[in-house]
């Protein structure tokens, strides 16, 4: 089994025509993703060649979901536009939204997931990676070539520190359920309780790895959640100890935040939920390893 | 991107917002002018991108034009937290003096992923403390983003606050207009400090600060007119303009890295062994060859610089073209800095193919390139 995405998946790309657009839905078509529609608007009735098959454009998503069934939606068009897409592929019907493209602002954020909140349409990104279930689906950049299907489910803020380590575990043969890059904006649409969620109920994910950064108070809460509501082993490691603090205006965010958000106090509230921290990106696999009897 | 007090003020105003009279100063002739203008009992502020600008001497009053003059003549050119000022703010004082200070900002919860209004009846310098003593004494309320602020809610934050009734309808004015002005310009924050009732009974916005969020800038043309880069080193304005997430630390090891949280884990793991980072860099997704180059003559830019690690993890970024970069920008610019390169996945072997050549330090791991560059860097400080 896996999380949000696999052979099921009917995905609908906005922006396929676009430089990264088209390299990237190239890439996941290779890997074997049923990429069902295009989006582009006043593309219409042409059609995107990639892996021996063609796939139809559309100029807006409902048209595709009409056409095609596609129940996912990638979105990777510049910033600017992304906010409506993502409106655009609530209002469709699609059941999972997955936005790739970064630089959102944050109010538009802000609305927008209020709106899928009222709407019941799940949001991963923006700002992210996007999702990987080994051997299944790909939708977004995860390299498919690193990963292997396994145990373990993924989930992290970052985008190339995952890489490393799914890297890492799949060079000792621990393979992935599913690989979720929630993406480190402010604002964004599923956090890192939501995949725990997702990962505690799946009957194939054994082991977590938690990938957290310093910022927002979501590894706090994700520590407080794991100890009352996850009973599989979570694994984890928080990037940034080193990084400076900003040059903070004002009063407001030491009022907000005060010492939470540090890399500090996510190490601690992790901790202190019993949940071990990897020192060092190369560590986490072994731990993994050792903890699931295999190293 | 940070504006200054007298940017924010200015939005604030357009808003609705009342503020003292006033205008910039870069010398203290034009202090001098102003102050006259406003009839000689003003305040002289320094304007720079930080807080602490009062505990640090950059806030003055004056009692004529002549002593304006003087305060200005201090504070221009005075460093606060390592930023030099070169202009002040010279307004009018409070009309009757001030009777109380509060504190109001709106800013962006994220946990509640909602827009939020903080006040607090103990306005003023110590407003942190009264958070963590007496928290109860900080009121908060969310809002809606398609609601935008109620009556019902200023009215909530004006009686727990125990604000005088006869002023809850200019609060209100105030909150609603703070909020447009927060909304209009894509704030992050803005922040009253104090927002005082004066001697004469009225609400006055007498500081402020806005920080706008960078993301919405394509957007905001008048705001972009704002920036003002003087307290802001080259190299960051420089990595700016390419494109490259890049701030100057403190170390002797040159980092360059795709993806921010690969970036931060690699200064991390330098620090881990014993090093540290000359700076932070992230190249971002998809870097070709030119911008390799402009990142590396930005790091060598620094001359505390004893080595360079390069961790590349190939996703959208390939290998090859990174290797490219590199080769351009080292026959552009001469040095015998050291360098450990560390390539993985997307062409990560073309790279590496194309390195060979230049007699690099490899590592295949992000521990062994760490330790290495640790090694190099510290082999560089004895010669």
């Amino acid at each position: 089994m896996s999380i949000l995405i696999d052979k099921q998946t009917r995905l609908v790309v906005s922006g396929i025509t676009g430089r990264e657009g088209s390299f990237h839905t190239t890439q996941m078509m290779a890997y074997g993703t049923n990429v069902v529609a295009g989006v582009t608007p006043g593309k219409g009735g042409q059609f995107f060649a990639a892996a021996g098959q063609q796939v139809p454009i559309f100029d807006t998503i409902a048209e595709a979901v009409l056409e095609t069934g596609a129940n996912t939606s990638m979105i990777i068009v510049p910033a600017r536009f992304a906010v409506e897409a993502i409106y655009e592929a609530a209002d469709a019907g699609v059941s999972l939204i997955v936005c790739l493209t970064e630089y959102i602002p944050v109010l538009d954020m802000i609305a927008a997931r209020a709106y899928l909140d009222a709407k019941g349409v799940r949001l991963v990104g923006p700002n992210c990676p996007g999702l990987l279930t080994p051997g299944q689906a790909k939708v977004g950049f995860i390299p498919g070539n690193i990963a292997m299907p396994g145990p373990v489910g993924v989930v992290s803020k970052s985008g190339t520190l995952t890489y490393e380590v799914i890297d890492a575990l799949t060079r000792l043969g621990i393979g992935q359920t599913t690989c979720v890059g929630i993406g480190g904006d402010p604002i964004n649409g599923t956090d890192f309780i939501d995949v725990l969620k997702l990962f505690e109920a799946d009957a194939e994910t054994e082991h977590i790895v938690m990938i957290g950064e310093i910022g927002g108070n979501a590894e706090e809460q994700a520590a407080v959640f794991i100890k009352q509501h996850v009973s599989k082993p979570v694994t984890a490691f928080i990037a940034g100890r080193t990084a400076p603090p900003g040059r903070r205006m004002g009063h407001a965010g030491a009022i907000v935040e005060g010492k939470s958000g540090t890399a500090e106090g996510k190490i601690a509230a992790l901790r202190e939920a019993g949940i071990p921290v990897a020192e060092n990106p190369d560590d986490i696999a072994r731990i993994v390893a050792q903890r699931m009897g295999k190293a | 991107m940070n504006l200054h007090e007298f940017q924010a003020k200015r939005l604030f105003a357009a808003h609705g917002v009342p503020i003292p009279r006033g205008d910039v100063a870069r010398t203290p002739e034009d202090a001098t002018r102003i102050a006259a203008d406003l009839g000689g009992h003003v305040v002289v502020k320094a304007q720079v991108h930080s807080g602490g600008r009062g505990k640090a001497g950059g806030v003055k009053l004056a009692h004529s034009a002549a002593e304006a003059a003087a305060a200005a003549q201090q504070i221009l050119g005075m460093q606060i937290r390592g930023l030099t000022v070169h202009q002040v703010l010279v307004d009018e004082l409070a009309p009757g003096g001030i009777a109380q200070e509060i504190y109001l900002a709106v800013l962006i919860d994220r946990a509640r992923r909602r827009p939020m209004i903080m006040a607090s009846a103990a306005g003023g310098m110590d407003i942190e403390q009264v958070a963590e003593e007496s928290p109860e004494k900080i009121i908060k309320v969310h809002v809606d983003p398609f609601l935008g602020v109620r009556a019902y809610q200023s009215n909530f934050i004006a009686a727990r606050m125990g604000l005088p009734r006869e002023l809850w309808a200019q609060f209100h004015q105030i909150v609603t207009g703070l909020y447009a002005c927060f909304k209009a310009n894509d704030a992050s924050l803005t922040e009253v400090n104090p927002l005082v009732i004066t001697g004469e009974g009225k609400l006055m916005a007498l500081d402020g600060k806005m920080t706008i969020d960078d993301n919405s800038l394509f957007r905001l043309p008048h705001i972009v007119e704002m920036r003002d880069t003087s307290d802001e080193p080259e190299a960051e304005q420089k990595a700016r303009a390419a494109g490259i997430n890049f701030i100057k630390l403190d170390g002797n090891i040159g980092c360059m890295v795709n993806g921010a949280g690969l970036a931060m884990t690699t200064m991390d793991v330098i620090k881990l062994y014993g090093g540290a980072p000359a700076n932070f860099l992230d190249i971002g997704g998809g870097a070709k060859a030119e911008q390799v180059a402009t990142a590396l003559r930005l790091i060598l830019s620094d001359a505390n610089v004893q080595a360079v690690l390069i961790n590349i993890f190939g996703g959208i970024t390939r290998g090859d073209e990174v290797a490219k970069g590199i080769i351009t920008a080292l026959e552009q610019v001469q040095t015998e800095v050291p360098f450990v390169v560390r390539l993985a996945g997307t062409n990560a072997a073309e790279g590496m193919a194309i390195l060979a050549d230049a007699k690099m330090t490899t590592a295949v791991t992000l521990s062994d390139a760490a330790q290495k560059a640790v090694a190099l860097a510290k082999g560089g400080n004895n010669s």
